[in-house]
């Protein structure tokens, strides 16, 4: 199994297919022996295709929305911090300058980006990177308490096993096999402090 | 030859067994990752930056810059064997490269782009050692006006060349910006953006971002796309391409180098630009330029030659003027500041061992890596067998773990989670991140500089345009950032707006 990530540099979901689907996941195209001959041109609008689904422009909107927001968060508590004059500058200038930029672009984002077809749909796909998240939290909350190695081999085991479809033979051994050559480098050989329970 | 003296010093540094061996780690890591699709250099350097903080400076940017350069070697094997490119600057092998290897010449494909990245890589380098110390003493007269436009130039630059919505890219430049600020404000020393918090007084720190956002947010960013079952890979055999067959390349290879070596200095260009011109040069200069497509030579040799010879020559505008050319310079520009050197034109004089150690380990890791990708084809070919759901939560925990080890504390490993969660959701809403990295690394020199010129000239902005340098650079950078707002308002005149996208049924989780 092997993932395909540096696909060409295309928006997603792409602006020449104004039909892309708008729900649900793009066609699963495995590469089978009849699309071997494509010519190049053909094979980036596989490409194109098989890219998620582009989100719309509410997502758009939104992430414009918070842009803008922080930038005028920024904007007020620079002016708080005091401007001063730009010959005496006061701390809150130079990020005042920015967060007014982090606005405009902000706002131009916002009116001239709505029919934007480079933001990714979240998908049932997304619930993958979720649950890593998840995992890789637990592991940051427990690491302190009860070391690396058992919420290591856990995010192993669902990285591997749920997350990956390994067959559970093989998540369990390689999932050992990892934990164990991450206390022999950072624990034996390194001698760093990581916390470890064994 | 006073000019050559540091060169051949430069080899000594080179030869020096730790040096060679951590040269051997950088490309041996860059050939996996370029086979391994997945995880990009930009994103396996990141991951890799608390290993070099116990190594010497010069050692620790030997070994990064290895896994930059071996990338775009190792790059076109998964091109060529299994039509998935491992690395950005080698989708445009994909054409020709499955086509010759369908057609029974893998090991042809392979060789000629080996012997294209070597020489590529190599005249790259020879072009390097002239040019940038010329850049260099040219540049030792910019005082901080220049330096503030030179910084701005470089960051718009990068952001608007960048694939994807030019907007976007600037929005994230800007918070890279603004996350800058955060901690003591260098000149009054008061604190800004903390909230009280004492880990950020000191401000944030360059490795926990870049962890983040590149790699934690490409790991995650990762599980969510289809897994495509890969053919297994057919055997390579005679890896050696016949006269005929070179003598076809010789062109494409030559041009390819010069393009790739000038493509590779402009700030914003780099490796995947340089190997797409390439294949689009060679395919309009040709004769018959439907051979493209089907498994033309020249399709190969040109872009993987050129996208070596980029990424040797994106060094030059780091190490002369201290502005990163692209996200993957902008690692390296944080990991020498790591080290306690700031890279400029002060480098070439004042630390000609590290430059001339740096520079000269390039041929060395460009022979290790003929060697690798020609006789040694084969293991690597077998590497392709590794799967991306073992690999995914190892480099993981490799990130957690070494994000530990920077300053033994819970609190990075935490950083280091929450720009994962930032690098993610920027890929998912079409945020580049390589402009908020650039941005973050050349926020405080470009805020210093600024306000240093801005005392010079007594307050008044309008001294930026009384020196010549500044003034031609932020003339530039008018440029650069209104022509294509205007080409656009322009063109969307010409064009009526027909069938725009439809946008019913939106169900996102935002």
């Amino acid at each position: 199994m092997i993932q395909v990530t540096a696909t060409p540099a295309v928006p997603a979901g792409g602006g020449r297919h104004p039909a892309a689907p708008s729900g649900g996941d793009a066609p699963d195209t495995p590469a089978d022996d009849r699309l071997e001959d494509l010519t190049p041109e053909q094979l980036a609008a596989q490409w194109e295709d098989e890219k998620p689904p582009a989100a719309g422009a509410l997502a758009n909107a939104a992430s414009s929305l918070v842009v803008v927001g922080v930038g005028t968060g920024a904007l007020v508590l620079s002016v708080v911090m005091g401007l001063g004059t730009p010959a005496a500058p006061q701390p809150g200038l130079w990020p005042f300058m920015i967060s007014c930029v982090m606005v405009v672009l902000g706002l131009f984002q916002l009116i001239i980006g709505r029919h934007n077809r480079d933001a990714e749909k979240f998908t049932r796909m997304s619930l993958a990177p979720l649950t890593g998240l998840v995992t890789l939290a637990a592991m940051v909350a427990l690491m302190p308490v009860i070391g690396f190695e058992l919420p290591a081999l856990v995010l192993c085991v669902i990285w591997m096993r749920f997350l990956g479809g390994e067959t559970w033979r093989s998540t369990v051994l390689v999932s050992a096999i990892v934990v164990a050559a991450f206390y022999a480098i950072f624990v034996l050989a390194l001698n760093t402090s990581i916390p470890h329970l064994f | 030859m006073d000019f050559l003296n540091p060169v051949i010093n430069g080899f000594a540094v080179v030869l020096e067994p730790s040096n060679l061996l951590y040269c051997l780690i950088g490309v041996v890591i860059g050939m996996l990752i370029g086979v391994l699709p997945g995880l990009g250099p930009a994103a396996t350097i990141a991951i890799l930056l608390p290993l070099t903080y116990n190594v010497e400076p010069v050692t620790a940017i030997i070994m990064l810059a290895g896994i930059f350069y071996g990338a775009q070697y190792g790059g076109t094997i998964t091109s060529v064997l299994l039509r998935l490119p491992g690395e950005a600057s080698s989708v445009v092998t994909v054409f020709d490269g499955y086509q010759m290897a369908k057609q029974g010449k893998a090991g042809t494909a392979l060789g000629l782009a080996s012997i294209g990245s070597f020489i590529g890589g190599t005249a790259a380098i020879i072009g390097l050692t002239f040019l940038a110390p010329i850049v260099a003493s040219f540049a030792l007269d910019f005082g901080p006006a220049e330096y503030s436009a030179l910084a701005l130039l470089g960051i718009l630059l990068v952001a608007t060349i960048s694939n994807g919505a030019k907007t976007k890219a600037l929005i994230a430049a800007a918070v890279g910006l603004l996350l800058a600020t955060v901690g003591r404000d260098i000149f009054t020393g008061e604190s800004r953006f903390t909230f009280g918090n004492l880990e950020l007084a000191d401000g944030i720190d360059f490795v926990p971002i870049a962890m983040g956002v590149f790699g934690l947010g490409e790991i995650l960013y990762n599980l969510e796309e289809r897994h495509r079952a890969a053919k297994a890979p057919s055997k390579v055999t005679n890896v050696w391409p016949s006269r005929t067959d070179l003598k076809q390349a010789s062109g494409a290879i030559a041009r390819g180098s010069v393009l790739g070596f000038f493509l590779g200095i402009l700030p914003g260009g780099g490796a995947t630009i340089a190997s797409m011109a390439s294949y689009a040069m060679e395919k309009k200069r040709a004769k018959q330029p439907e051979r493209f497509g089907k498994g033309a030579p020249e399709g190969v040799a040109g872009p993987e030659t050129a996208n070596n010879a980029a990424a040797t020559s994106s060094f030059i505008p780091l190490l002369t003027l201290g502005i990163p050319a692209n996200a993957t310079m902008a690692l390296m520009f944080g990991a020498l500041l790591i080290q306690g050197v700031t890279p400029g034109p002060q480098l070439v004089e004042q630390d000609p061992e590290l430059f001339w150690g740096v520079v000269n380990s390039m041929y060395i890791g460009n022979i290790l890596l003929l060697i690798m990708s020609l006789p040694l084809v084969g293991i690597f070919v077998k590497i392709l067998r590794v799967r991306a759901a073992i690999l995914a939560p190892v480099t993981a925990l490799i990130t957690l773990l070494g994000a530990y080890t920077i300053n033994n504390s819970m609190f990075d490993v935490t950083l280091v989670v929450v720009f994962g969660i930032v690098g993610y959701l920027m890929k998912k809403f079409g945020f580049e991140p390589g402009p908020l990295v650039l941005a973050f690394v050349l926020g405080s020199l470009l805020e210093s500089s600024l306000r240093r010129s801005l005392l010079v000239f007594g307050g008044d902005p309008t001294g930026f345009l009384t020196r010549p340098i500044s003034a031609t650079l932020l003339l530039v950078f008018v440029l650069v950032a209104v022509l294509p707002g205007i080409r656009t308002v322009l063109a969307k005149r010409k064009t009526v707006p027909v069938g725009q996208p439809v946008t019913t049924k939106i169900k996102e989780k935002v």
